[in-house]
């Protein structure tokens, strides 16, 4: 490997050696199209021309108008997942593979990678656990209307882990025709580096956004946390501007003093998965706990190492909202900005919410990550 | 002497042959049962799982029997116990852990744990070369082996890496995939003369291995020793006799038995 791949303590690559030429390979691609000019255009052309790029800044109208929204929800695919999806589909192209794996837990990730099959024309196989296909079978849909091929995982808690448990151990077996879109800032280096640069776009934007409509920096930078890829994309330019708060919001499901809930750096301990040193869910055998959100996408007992990172150093502060915290956030939003958001970004927006009522003097960039027509039938459910 | 230096010196050119379990699956009374019935089989070492919540390396017959452990509620502290028992019945078996990189670390003290329990050899699944050294220097510290994998695509510079740090012997893995898929017999004979050139110890064949033809053709690409997993776990699943298999697998390891 090129660089280190470690945020701190945190990171490495921790597979079965098996995969370590595939994530070699990875990495120096990945290095290479970073200098290749040609790499850089057809991507910037794909964000731009097929994607939507800028994707705009909101000022809130009817909720307190010192909170701005970051819409990644009104890129193609519904969320923010399309900014590096499209990237590592550049990179599998150039690295010669013919099928695309991936995990996805709401489905974003893997209606994302649906999109990119479609489009460069790989065959597409999605890991999803059992119980997400069931909750969100409106992107399971949408997914096979692209041509993937979405694979139900019923091990373990039939959720997120264990659809990356299973998209590792085909990755064993096919790494030479395959590529591994993995779909957060997770995983073993060179994943959680090279996601953050491919959604680091997102900070980039709205940085310049917010100094072009307040003529300042943000006071405080707010976005959800599961794997903690819109988190990085929208954080990473901020991280130098020691004076702009940097908060993560993890899903608090049920509550943080119980066991149902997904929040990872609030009640976790430094362990291995998937890949990589960081925050787990775990008992104090190690064995991985299960978890619960409303939302699937931060439905994970694991999180990007560079999160475990920006909490050890301080950086970055991480809290929590709970499932009716988040509901309230999403109603809040469609009734007063007439904007359905994914029931990820809603714990974002539930803590900014907050936020802006304490401290109404600031200015708060909240990331929306995503849209919510996934959560619209869910959502039916739970607030009748 | 360490047991499997000590193992191989006495097996004095045959192939070893290594049965895998998974420890406290289904039970620790079962469990304890089982480590008997493949020393009573012939098996050379036995190599055990630690049961892990999310066993990426391994297939679906390993995974089911991690999760019945843990359905049962086997602790890490158990498998210690079972080895320490198994240990007490067996002096010369070497015993080696395959388990995740997670449930060592949860446990401050694990190598000292498993080299009091009677344990000769440690492989991570998930600690490749290039994570290796600390883990490794950790076992050397308390007298504990450390087994790294090769696999067929492992290139020359980090077997020479994995010929630095493995010790009891080298885990390999001659196709791509996960445990408990077969390749049929089909293994590289490249990754042996690699292997030799990198200084590292004796190849042992892990994947694919479920019978006699399969271990046959092992020796044939080169294997001083195979470890047969899936098979007997599966064998044990549905109650089989799992001595008796242990005891077909360990006779097509003579010499006599080779054609090739």
């Amino acid at each position: 490997m090129r660089l280190s791949g470690r945020f701190g303590r945190f990171g490495g690559c921790y597979v079965p050696e098996i995969l370590v030429p595939a994530l070699e390979q990875l990495e120096a691609a990945f290095l290479d199209a970073q200098e290749d000019p040609a790499f850089t255009a057809e991507l910037n052309g794909l964000l731009a021309n097929y994607a939507g790029r800028p994707t705009p800044l909101t000022k809130c109208r009817n909720l307190p108008s010192n909170l701005y929204l970051k819409r990644e929800d009104l890129l193609h695919g519904g969320a923010h997942k399309t900014n590096q999806v499209l990237a590592q589909g550049l990179l599998a192209k150039r690295m010669g593979k013919t099928r695309l794996i991936a995990e996805t837990g709401a489905g974003q990730h893997g209606v994302a990678t649906a999109i990119v099959g479609a489009l460069l024309g790989f065959e597409t196989v999605v890991y999803m656990g059992s119980d997400d296909v069931e909750r969100q079978q409106l992107n399971v849909f949408r997914m096979r209307l692209m041509g993937a091929t979405v694979v139900p995982v019923e091990s373990g808690g039939r959720t997120l882990k264990d659809a990356v448990n299973e998209a590792l151990r085909d990755w064993s077996a096919s790494f030479e025709s395959t590529h591994y879109l993995l779909g957060t800032a997770a995983g073993p280096h060179p994943f959680p580096t090279l996601v953050r640069d491919f959604q680091r776009v997102i900070g980039r934007e709205a940085r310049a956004q917010m100094i072009e409509h307040i003529g300042r920096l943000p006071d405080a930078v707010v976005a959800c946390v599961g794997g903690g890829s819109n988190a990085i994309g929208l954080f990473a330019d901020f991280i130098p501007d020691t004076a702009v708060r940097l908060i993560g919001v993890e899903a608090a499901g049920r509550g943080l003093d119980g066991e149902e809930h997904g929040a990872t750096l609030l009640r976790g301990a430094a362990g291995i998965l998937h890949g990589a040193e960081t925050y787990l869910l775990q008992d104090p055998d190690g064995q991985v706990k299960d978890t619960w959100s409303v939302s699937a996408g931060l439905d994970y007992p694991a999180v990007g190492p560079e999160h475990a990172h920006l909490k050890d150093s301080g950086r970055a502060d991480y809290v929590g909202a709970t499932d009716a915290e988040a509901l309230a956030a999403f109603k809040t939003l469609a009734e007063k900005e007439g904007i359905l958001c994914a029931f990820e970004s809603a714990h974002a927006l539930a803590h900014a919410l907050k936020l802006a009522d304490e401290e109404p003097e600031s200015a708060i960039l909240v990331g929306l990550s995503g849209r919510g027509d996934k959560d619209v039938a869910q959502a039916q459910g739970l607030l009748a | 002497m360490s047991r499997y230096a000590a193992m191989f010196e006495r097996l004095n050119g045959e192939c070893a042959f290594g049965a895998f379990l998974m420890l406290g699956d289904p039970d620790p009374l079962a469990s304890a049962a089982l480590l008997n019935a493949v020393v009573e089989g012939g098996a050379d070492m036995v190599e055990v799982g630690i049961p892990f919540s999310d066993p990426v390396a391994d297939g679906p017959v390993i995974q089911a029997a991690a999760g019945r452990a843990l359905a049962a509620g086997v602790t890490v502290s158990d498998c210690f116990d079972l080895i320490a028992e198994f240990r007490a019945r067996n002096g010369e078996v070497p015993v080696g852990i395959l388990t995740y990189a997670n449930i060592v670390m949860a446990r401050p003290g694990f190598m000292r744990d498993a080299a009091d329990a009677g344990v000769d050899s440690l492989l991570i699944a998930d600690v490749p070369a290039l994570e290796a050294e600390p883990y490794a220097n950790a076992m050397q510290q308390s007298g504990v082996e450390p087994v790294l994998i090769a696999a067929a695509n492992t290139p020359q510079k980090t077997l020479e890496r994995i010929g630095k740090i493995s010790k009891a012997y080298t885990y390999c893995v001659s196709r791509a995939g996960i445990t408990g898929t077969h390749a049929g017999g089909q293994f590289d004979p490249g990754l042996v003369g690699r292997l030799a050139e990198s200084g590292a110890p004796p190849p042992v064949f892990g994947f694919g291995i479920s019978s006699p033809e399969h271990v046959r053709a092992a020796i044939g690409a080169g294997a001083k020793g195979v470890i047969c997993g899936s098979a007997i776990v599966d064998l044990a699943s549905r109650g089989g006799n799992v001595a008796a298999f242990v005891r077909t697998m360990k006779d097509s390891t003579r010499n006599d038995s080779v054609r090739q």
